[in-house]
């Protein structure tokens, strides 16, 4: 067996912990704890695996980062590996003092989330009256001359605000927006019905999407994440199943994609336990769904599966119950029905805001809501 | 339209050359971003300063060379323009 290519990117999450309480959150229903954390040497060890292994970004991400107090120290570390460092934060706690110490470990540069344009809706929707933070925090990261990226998960509650919240980017002087249809998945699974947008939601923002390009020409870098369930097609999840990246959980658990915790038998190594190379190039988790042999039909004959990959592994699992099923959200799945079913109009539910919780008591929650 | 050649391209700040010994490529980084830089291309970043103009650093670059050069340093540098990675 030939080794797999080198990895780009490793997605950091230092913590579950965050003042936030997003209804979207990827994040898993049950939040690890504090207490099981990975400390800042062992993650200076990762960074250090990861840059010999090829990785060349980290995002350093949870929950919220600026919960570490030993953040600035794994940044350090994170540069002095040779990784190009992001801080990928909802702004509060960004404080003048921290990211000044941040950026004299040398981090390179910040991605702040908005929940929406409007002070109070953001605050609403986040659950904590964040905004302000935020407005502070874009500005002090413009003040010592890092590059901003805003991103914002959009969905039913802020899709109507996108003219607003590029607005507020251009604003605040971002250099990336990020616009990214939400993914179901974690609390954003849980409260999908909640979230999801509607169709005509979604068309409308995409016209904006382009006028706002035409409008800023190249001066600010605009991403447009699909919404893989109104498309047809699947999303070319993470760019294949351990083929550019990989994510660390704040224990050391990892994963070749975020969410890749939900999908069952998958033993998933920890990089305490485990060298980063063997787990890239030869654990079976890592292994599992990489490249085409694994497909089933219809994707084993398409032509599109060294494009998509035969879509996301975890949704594949969320809807089917099973991860090596065609993904849902592909046109040509034997399950695309029951997908479009989810998205058709009806009342939705309010969101539960994600918090901190024992599976007993989600179980109650998330009966409550099926009943 | 003016000379290419008087054009003076200047990097983000936020860039970073470096060299990527696990597949062997010089690369620059920007956020989300990983530009693969071949032949000569780090050599030509290196001299991008903000202050010499195309011309000056073709001549820099390759003294003897610069009537054969020209043309592919221009549109090198005019395409990592268009792409947001030089100003
Ligand atoms: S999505 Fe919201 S709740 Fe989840 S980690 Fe980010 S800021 Fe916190
Ligand atoms: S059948 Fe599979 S490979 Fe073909 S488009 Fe659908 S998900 Fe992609």
């Amino acid at each position: 067996m030939t080794a797999p290519a080198p990895p780009w990117a490793l997605l950091a999450e230092l913590t579950h912990a965050c003042p936030l309480h997003c209804s979207y959150c990827s994040n898993p229903l049950e939040l690890t704890r504090r207490s099981r954390e990975l400390t800042a040497g062992q993650w200076a060890a990762v960074f250090r695996q990861a840059a010999e292994l090829g990785v060349l970004h980290t995002h350093l991400s949870g929950g919220e980062p600026l919960l570490r107090r030993d953040l600035e120290q794994i940044a350090r570390a994170a540069v002095e590996a040779g990784l190009y460092t992001q801080l990928v934060t909802s702004g509060v706690g960004l404080s003048a003092g921290r990211l000044d110490a941040l950026v004299d470990a040398g981090l390179h540069s910040v991605q702040l989330s908005v929940q929406h344009a409007d002070p109070g809706r953001s605050d609403q929707l986040a659950g904590h009256p964040a905004f302000d933070a935020k407005r502070q925090a874009a500005a002090l990261v413009k003040e010592r001359g890092l590059p901003l990226g805003v991103n914002v998960v959009l969905h039913r509650h802020n899709l109507d605000a996108l003219d607003a919240l590029m607005e507020l980017a251009v604003a605040w002087r971002a250099d990336r927006v990020e616009l990214a249809n939400t993914q179901f998945y974690g609390w954003g699974l849980l409260n999908r019905a909640a979230l999801m947008p509607s169709r005509e939601q979604l068309a409308a923002a995409g016209e904006q999407v382009k006028a706002w390009r035409e409008r800023l020409g190249g001066a600010v870098e605009i991403t447009w994440v699909v919404p893989d369930y109104f498309s047809g097609a699947p999303k070319p999840c993470m760019g294949g199943w351990g083929a550019v990246s990989l994510t660390v959980t704040p224990d050391g658990t990892t994963l070749p994609c975020p969410a890749a915790a939900t999908v069952p038998g998958l033993h998933a190594p920890n990089a305490a336990e485990r060298p980063l190379r063997w787990i890239w190039e030869e654990s079976p988790a890592f292994n599992a769904y990489r490249g085409t042999d694994w497909m089933p039909d219809p994707c084993r004959g398409c032509e599109r599966r060294t494009e998509d990959f035969g879509g996301c592994r975890c949704q594949a699992f969320a809807l089917t119950g099973d991860a090596s099923r065609t993904d849902p959200a592909c046109s040509l799945s034997p399950d695309h029905a029951a997908l479009i079913a989810l998205t058709r109009p009806g009342t939705p539910p309010m969101p539960v805001p994600r918090r901190p919780t024992t599976p007993d008591r989600l179980q109650e929650r998330t009966d409550r809501r099926t009943r | 339209m003016h000379d290419p050649g008087d054009w003076c391209p200047r990097l983000p700040t936020a860039a970073l050359l470096r060299h990527d010994e696990a597949r062997h490529v010089d690369v620059m980084l920007l956020p989300e971003r990983v530009v693969v830089l071949h032949g000569s291309g780090r050599a030509v970043l290196e001299l991008v300063d903000g202050t010499r103009t195309v011309d000056e650093i073709i001549t820099r670059l390759a003294p003897d060379h610069v009537q054969e050069i020209r043309g592919d340093v221009i549109s090198f540098l005019n395409r990592l323009r268009t792409e947001g990675c030089l100003r």
